[in-house]
């Protein structure tokens, strides 16, 4: 450490102990990064919705040009991906005991209800008698359920990547289930981020 | 030399001091004030361009006087005393400026109350008292981040906040003028006489209100003597309220870009003596709409292009009358 | 400092043995390298390239001004100049060298980690921005956009799709590789320090990225979202912003600025942070307030997110609202004051070595002090009606913007110059650079503070002819401020190859960057780093007080 002057060494205090860690890696930090990730992500949905229930605050539309909702389908396509989100959890518990092939039937299940979700979703859009250009609520409608949308799509394909890569034996375990909990919590995300906008678009 | 440090100090401060307080009142910065607005913004501008001299000459001071003072001198490997830093004296940094801020804030406040900035819409005396309560209701709704929560005119819903009335003042203004923006000019209707005009014309020392509003982009109505400026937003109306106190011509500038001839958009406002406004008044009523709505912003040598005059045309191609004038604020949001 | 400390440090697999790291060569920096050096510099390469543009870009918008008339350029012309000259300084010149360039070099060296937490994200980051930079200035083949950088609708929506578009994807490119590089910051400051290393004991640098960090992670997303909308007006023909179809141009207004006033704090929270590190390093004296200044990177962070609608005073924002941002705002100037504060604090007493890292940083309080007070003046509502949009904003906004910003980030280039390339910078053209990049940027900014107050708007082509002869003083300025870049371009340049070389440690710093080589090793140390729990431990020399023992009247009472 040539170069250092004198007297700064006497402000350096350089622990003499030995480490009790003996790992040969630094821990992951891929969950925290990924955390830091959806906190971006939540303000993404939280500036649309502000802009959606400013939207709603200002516009002069009268109140017969808001777009008509039914409520069933949506109601039980809601349903399925909270259960979705109960369910993805099992696999948690699964990858504790090293038991893959239950990882693989409670993320098969998810993103199967995942495929029924947005199934629901393009089925709802089918029926709807509004257009995306309508007026200023038909378009925030289809954007925020559009936006969503994509976010369960991403979701899917995540959780397929994870059946995909567990086929390969010892590729998850117990000691390495970063891409279980990731898809896990990205699932709960857009579970939540679902939750605020049925709230927002159906029910307020 | 041998004066004490503290005797220099404190003539520096005293120095700084005088200079800031002389600066605050005499910087001549501003272009003549024309309006009953521009004092208070004028000695608000003078207190915080004096307390701003006061701190960067304080600041730029000490930097100049540590450059040369504890500059390293040659041969010198030396560090500076080890000093981490002084409590008293942190807490003192930051409450100085969080008074000043407070004193500033206080004093804008009544500023911009003075003004008639909290009372922007107050329409209320244009309306029966039933309609007041309609358009509190709806307006409470409307809440929000972007309508004006206190009073809206119900047969003008979408109103946004500009200069009002001043407190107290309740009755509605002495001249009401509608005020359209458009790429690239002002378009000024007179619901007194329904004239138009691309100049504006007010009398001194009359109760003025504009309509503020925009056919197309964003615009905003600046005329800097009197110290007053809003954005024209397509399909909404803002206001300014305010009196002038200058007889005098001043330029109506577009403050918010709005294309390419943004530059270019800009217009007068004739601030006539009663008489010279009466007058005025007359030949409108005598000589029509059309006449006055051509002579409007000439554009200077090289604008007279087609593009430029391509919204002249449109706009000199529709009636005119104010009722047309009048739906085109309201309404088009619904277009 | 002998001994070695047989810990396993975050990021580290031990040092590789089998060479997984080539050695650096300029090739190096052309591929997708995962060495937080590399992309460090990568990074401030490429923002300078891309500064370079952004100046003459400027110079087009100057020359254009320096007669009332429209003649340089045509005012279509006119208009997208400043609208690519603006955003390319905002989003590819001060927000990628503040936080991409100084972040990922200086951080992982100051904490001790052998790199960031996300080594290829990290690349991904950077690679995002040369495209979008392109695809932003390429437009100008075709049509560049010309809404200003604010962009609002609808005038946004009218004025040219092509360009508009390439505007919102080169913003929504831009704006996801901040957010990339804001995860990766702060889950390295927060979670790969060296073991010990406290938060409160690293370099401001750090804090000030963090607190960078969390507004880069909380409202360029909302950015994002605005973009979306914005865009989907343009293409699809929905009206979320134009009003002819019912829509609420102010809406964006909001999430524009939800973003771009932290945007704002972005770009000068780094430098802040920089000019903490630099200053005590020349000065010989430790920082004034570590904790205050510390904290008010914090609280700076915080209250940048509540104070956008400073933007809207004329916006037809309601009463009470103006009211709450004038004084959250005008609240911002206190933690700034206890930046400033502390810094001249800071070097009062010292032992100045004013070479030109020195100079920049010391040009920067100054300048920066300008556009504090300015700022607080144009948040006061009733006089910010009068300037708001006006050449006293432009002013204001270079004050600190350029005299802050862009002087911090000189100051960072000449004080880590020797630490990145091993070797040292001429002291006398870097002295030149900054007696002319500072008399050039007074001319050309000082007196727009008086054309605005006069009455001149911003962003025109063409202005009243009372206004020609100050105008022409500011273009002379900007044109003495564009020859200004030489002299550091050639310094920069000529000694990355030729010049002297570098010791280790050049400047005597304490900081734990500077106890390594120069340029540091792949693996940045050789076994374990030191942990300094003080990085401004100057001026603790046998036979003075001890640090508990100083009293603050010691500031007082030292003399050269
Ligand atoms: C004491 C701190 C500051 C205060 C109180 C302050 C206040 C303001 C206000 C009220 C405006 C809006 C003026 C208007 O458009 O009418 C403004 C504009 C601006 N400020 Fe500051 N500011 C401060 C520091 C900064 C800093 C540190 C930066 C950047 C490094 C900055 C960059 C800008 C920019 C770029 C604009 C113009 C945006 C535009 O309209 O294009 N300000 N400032
Ligand atoms: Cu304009
Ligand atoms: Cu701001």
């Amino acid at each position: 450490m040539q170069g250092s002057t004198a007297d700064t060494e006497t402000m350096m205090n350089v622990a003499g102990t030995t480490a009790v860690d003996h790992h040969a890696d630094h821990p992951d930090f891929r969950i925290f990064g990924l955390i830091m990730f959806l906190i971006a992500e939540s303000m993404i949905f939280l500036g649309l919705f502000a802009a959606y229930l400013t939207f709603r605050a200002v516009s002069t539309l009268p109140e017969d040009q808001m777009p008509e909702l039914e409520l069933l389908l949506p109601g039980i396509n809601t349903m399925i991906l909270i259960s979705s989100s109960f369910i993805i959890h099992q696999a948690e518990d699964s990858i504790k005991e090293n038991d893959i092939k239950g990882v693989q039937k409670w993320f098969g299940i998810s993103a199967l209800l995942g495929i029924i979700f947005l199934g629901g979703q393009v089925f709802e859009y089918s029926n709807l008698d509004f257009g995306l250009t309508d007026n200023i609520f038909a378009s925030t409608f289809y954007l925020l359920t559009g936006f969503h949308g994509l976010h369960v799509l991403v979701g899917v394909l995540t959780i397929l990547a994870v059946l995909w890569r567990s086929r390969e034996e010892g590729h998850y375990s117990e000691e390495s289930k970063f891409g279980i909990e990731a898809a896990e919590l990205y699932w709960h995300f857009v579970d939540v981020v679902w939750i605020i906008l049925f709230i927002l678009l159906y029910l307020l | 030399m041998n004066i004490p440090t503290t005797i220099l100090t404190l003539l520096a401060g005293i120095t700084i001091t005088l200079l800031s307080l002389w600066l605050g009142q005499n910087n001549n910065l501003l272009p003549i004030a024309a309006s009953d607005n521009a004092a208070g913004v004028d000695s608000l501008f003078n207190a915080m361009l004096a307390i701003s001299v006061g701190l960067f000459f304080l600041v730029q001071g000490l930097i100049v006087i540590a450059a040369i003072k504890f500059r390293q001198q040659p041969g010198d490997e030396s560090d500076g005393p080890p000093i981490h830093g002084n409590i008293p004296l942190e807490i003192l940094w930051t409450a100085i400026p969080a008074v000043l801020v407070l004193g500033i804030s206080v004093y804008s406040f009544e500023i911009y109350n003075q003004m008639g900035g909290l009372d922007p819409m107050d329409h209320s005396a244009h309306m029966k008292p039933a309609a007041v309560q309609v358009a509190m209701q709806t307006d409470a709704m409307a809440g929000g981040l972007l309508a004006d929560g206190t009073s809206a005119d119900p047969n003008r819903p979408n109103f946004a906040a500009g200069v009002g009335a001043k407190p107290g003042q309740m009755d509605p203004a002495d001249v009401t003028v509608n005020v359209m923006g458009l790429q690239y000019a002002w378009i000024f209707t007179y619901p007194e006489t329904g004239s138009v005009s691309g100049e504006l014309h007010i009398p001194v020392g009359q109760d003025v209100e504009l309509d503020i509003t925009a056919q197309d982009v964003l615009h905003a109505f600046w005329v800097p003597q009197f110290r007053l400026k809003q954005d024209a937003i397509p399909g909404k109306t803002t206001q300014l309220r305010f009196v002038a106190t200058q007889p005098g011509t001043y330029p109506i500038v577009c403050a918010e870009l709005c294309g390419s001839y943004h530059g270019g958009m800009r217009t007068q406002v004739f601030v006539h003596t009663p008489e010279e406004y009466e007058q005025w008044k007359q030949t409108q009523i005598a000589s029509g709409i059309e006449t006055e709505a051509i002579a409007m912003a000439p554009p200077s040598d090289s604008q007279s292009d087609g593009e430029f005059l391509e919204p002249f045309a449109e706009a000199m191609a529709m009636d005119m009358s104010p009722e047309m004038m009048h739906q085109m604020h309201a309404g088009s949001s619904h277009s | 400092m002998t001994q070695t400390v047989q810990e396993n440090l975050p990021g580290s697999s031990p040092p590789p043995a089998h060479g997984h790291h080539k050695p650096t060569t300029w090739k190096t920096y052309f591929t997708f390298c995962e060495d937080h050096k590399v992309i460090g510099i990568q990074y401030l390469v490429t923002s300078f390239i891309f500064y370079l543009i952004g100046g003459a870009l400027a110079v087009g918008v100057r020359a254009e001004l320096a007669t009332p008339q429209v003649d340089v350029v045509s005012r279509e012309l006119y208009n997208q100049l400043f609208t690519v000259h603006a955003t390319v300084m905002i989003f590819l010149w001060i927000v990628p060298a503040g936080t991409g360039a100084f972040g990922n070099y200086l951080l992982p060296l100051m904490i001790g980690a052998r790199d960031m937490a996300f080594p290829k994200l990290n690349a991904v980051a950077f690679w995002m921005i040369p495209p979008a930079g392109i695809l932003l200035i390429g437009s100008f083949l075709v049509e560049a956009p010309a809404s200003g950088w604010t962009s609002y609708p609808p005038l946004s929506l009218v004025s040219g799709q092509f360009g508009e578009m390439c505007w919102i994807l080169s913003l929504l490119i831009l704006g996801t590789s901040s957010i990339l590089g804001a995860i990766n910051f702060s889950t390295t400051i927060l979670k790969m320090r060296r073991p010990g290393l406290q938060l409160t004991q690293m370099p401001l640098f750090c804090w000030a990225m963090l607190a960078a960090s969390a507004l880069m992670l909380i409202s360029t997303p909302v950015l994002a979202g605005a973009m979306i909308l914005l865009s989907f007006d343009l293409i699809v023909g929905t009206n979320f912003f134009n009003p002819a179809g019912g829509g609420e141009p102010v809406v964006y207004q909001h999430m524009f600025w939800f973003y771009s006033h932290p945007a704002v704090y972005i770009m000068i929270l780094p430098v802040f942070g920089m000019i903490s590190d630099i200053l005590p390093v020349h000065a010989r004296k430790p920082i004034f307030g570590y904790k205050a200044i510390a904290y008010s990177s914090l609280a700076i962070s915080f209250l940048g997110l509540i104070v956008w609608a400073h933007h809207m005073f004329t916006s037809g924002t309601p009463p009470w609202l103006r009211m709450f941002f004038m004084v959250a705002t005008m609240i911002i100037a206190v933690p700034t004051g206890i930046k400033v504060f502390s810094w001249v604090a800071t070097i009062w007493g010292g032992k100045l070595r004013l070479n030109s890292a020195m100079l920049f940083s010391m040009g920067f309080v100054s300048m920066f002090v300008v556009g504090g007070l300015s700022g607080v003046m144009v948040a006061s509502v009733p006089f910010d009606i009068h300037v708001h949009d006006t050449y006293f904003i432009v002013a204001h906004l270079h004050y600190v913007l350029f005299g802050g910003s862009v002087f911090g980030l000189y100051a960072g280039i000449y004080h880590w110059y020797p630490k990145m390339t091993g070797r040292m910078m001429s002291e006398l053209w870097g002295k030149i650079h900054f007696v002319l990049t500072f008399i050039g940027f007074n001319l050309c900014f000082m007196p727009m503070h008086w054309l605005g107050l006069q009455g001149m708007p911003r962003r025109v082509a063409e202005y009243d002819p009372q206004f020609a002869t100050v105008n022409l003083i500011c273009s002379i300025g900007s044109f003495i401020l564009a020859i200004s870049t030489i002299p550091f371009v050639v310094n920069a340049v000529w000694c990355w190859v030729k010049g002297e070389k570098a010791p280790s440690n050049p400047w005597n710093a304490i900081s734990l960057e500077w106890q390594t080589e120069s340029p540091p090793i792949p693996t940045n140390w050789e076994g374990d780093p030191p942990l300094i729990t003080d990085p401004y431990a100057y001026g603790l020399k046998p036979g003075r007080k001890a640090i508990g023992a100083i009293r603050g009247s010691d500031l007082w009472a030292a003399k050269p």
